[in-house]
C-alpha cells in the first residue's frame, strides 16, 4: 500500500513536470528551418512525391542505416538468448479448415500488398518499414496454418545480410557518384510522381523492406519454435 | 493539436503508473508501450501545423506553395524511427522474460530479489 502510495506521489510529480510542457509551448505556426529548406527544395532535389521519404531515406539516411542497425543487433541478441536448443512439442492442435483455405487464398495478396508498399514508399504513405512488417505478418500467418512450417533459417540470414550489403552498397555509390553518403541522385530522377521516379529511393526502400521483413520473420520464428 | 499532446503525455503517464504497480512481467512491458505511444503521439503532435496537410506531394498539392500548406515532416520521419526501434525493444524485453522464466519458472517481479536493495 505504501509503495503504491509512493508510485502515486511520482507520477503525480511528473505531470507536474510536464505541465509546463502543454500549457508553454505554442502550437507551431511556421516550418522551421530545416524543415522549411526541405520543404522548398526536397521535391526538386530528390524528385520523392513523400517528403517524409526523402528525409528518412536520404536527407536522415545515416539515422535510418543506425535504425535497421539497432534492429539487427536485436534480432542478433534475440538470437543469442534463445540459442539453446530448442525442442519442438509433440503434439499441436492442428489449424481448422478455416484458417487453412483462408491464409491460401490470403498470403499472396498480404505479400503483394507489402511488396506495393514498400515499392511506392517515395509515392504515397509507407515505405521500408511499413511493407516488412506486412510481409512479416503473412509469414506469421502461414505459421499459424500450417504448423510443421518453419521459415528455413539460412535463407533469412541470407535475404537479410545481402539486403543489409545491399543498402551500404548503395550509400557508398552515392558517395561516389553524387554528392554524399545515401545521396540517392546517381539514379536518374525520372518523372515527379511516377514510380520509377526519385533516383535510389525505392531501391533503398526495398532493400529496407526486405530486410526488415527477414529480421521479423526470423525473431517471431525463434520465439514461435520457444516451447519446453 | 494541444489535445493530442496532452492525451500523449497522459498515456505516458498511464504507462508509468502500470509500470510502477503492476507485478506481472507482460503488464510491466505492456507499461513500456504505453508510454512508448504516449511518447508518439507527442512528437507527431508537436509537429502538427493547424489546417494544414500531409507532407505528400500530388495533384493537390505542388512543391511551390508546399511551404505555406504542409505540416512538419521531420517529427514525422522521427517517430517512424522510433515506431520501429520501440518494436525492437519490446521484442528484447519479452525474450528477456522467456529467460527469466526459464530461471525461475516464475512472471511476477516480486519472485526476484538478486538484484533488489
Amino acid at each position: 500500500m505504501i509503495k503504491r502510495f509512493f508510485s502515486l506521489i511520482f507520477v503525480v510529480l511528473l505531470a507536474l513536470v510536464f505541465l509546463p510542457l502543454v500549457t508553454e509551448i505554442k502550437p507551431l505556426s511556421e516550418l522551421g528551418m530545416t524543415s522549411a529548406k526541405y520543404a522548398e527544395d526536397g521535391a526538386a532535389e530528390l524528385g520523392a512525391a513523400n517528403l517524409v521519404t526523402s528525409v528518412v531515406v536520404t536527407y536522415r539516411g545515416l539515422d535510418t542505416l543506425g535504425e535497421v542497425t539497432v534492429l539487427f543487433i536485436t534480432t542478433a541478441g534475440i538470437g543469442f538468448m534463445l540459442r539453446r536448443k530448442t525442442i519442438l512439442p509433440e503434439k499441436k492442435r492442428r489449424a481448422s479448415e478455416i484458417l487453412k483455405s483462408g491464409t491460401s487464398f490470403l498470403l499472396p495478396l498480404i505479400i503483394l500488398f507489402g511488396v506495393y508498399i514498400f515499392v511506392h514508399g517515395h509515392l504515397t504513405p509507407g515505405g521500408g518499414f511499413q511493407g516488412g512488417v506486412v510481409i512479416a505478418s503473412a509469414i506469421v500467418l502461414l505459421m499459424l496454418s500450417d504448423i510443421n512450417m518453419h521459415p528455413d533459417h539460412n535463407i533469412l540470414n541470407w535475404l537479410e545480410s545481402l539486403s543489409g550489403a545491399f543498402y551500404v552498397i548503395m550509400g557508398i555509390l552515392g558517395l561516389i557518384l553524387a554528392g554524399g553518403f545515401l545521396d540517392n541522385r546517381f539514379l536518374p530522377l525520372g518523372e515527379f510522381g511516377k514510380i520509377f521516379s526519385a533516383g535510389a529511393i525505392p531501391v533503398i526502400y526495398s532493400l529496407i523492406g526486405l530486410k526488415v521483413g527477414a529480421e521479423l520473420v526470423g525473431i517471431l520464428n525463434k520465439l514461435g519454435r520457444e516451447d519446453k | 493539436m494541444t489535445i493530442i499532446t496532452i492525451l500523449g503525455f497522459l498515456l505516458i503517464i498511464i504507462g508509468l503508473w502500470g509500470m510502477l504497480t503492476r507485478k506481472h512481467l507482460f503488464r510491466i512491458i505492456l507499461g513500456f508501450s504505453i508510454i512508448d505511444t504516449g511518447i508518439h503521439l507527442v512528437i507527431v503532435s508537436l509537429g502538427y501545423i493547424k489546417g494544414r496537410t500531409a507532407p505528400i506531394f500530388d495533384a493537390d498539392l505542388s512543391p511551390i506553395d508546399a511551404i505555406n500548406r504542409i505540416v512538419d515532416p521531420i517529427p514525422s520521419a522521427l517517430v517512424l524511427t522510433a515506431i520501429v526501434i520501440g518494436l525492437a525493444v519490446t521484442a528484447l524485453m519479452l525474450v528477456y522474460v522467456i529467460q527469466m522464466h526459464r530461471h525461475k519458472g516464475s512472471l511476477e517481479i516480486s519472485d526476484y530479489e538478486e538484484l533488489k536493495w
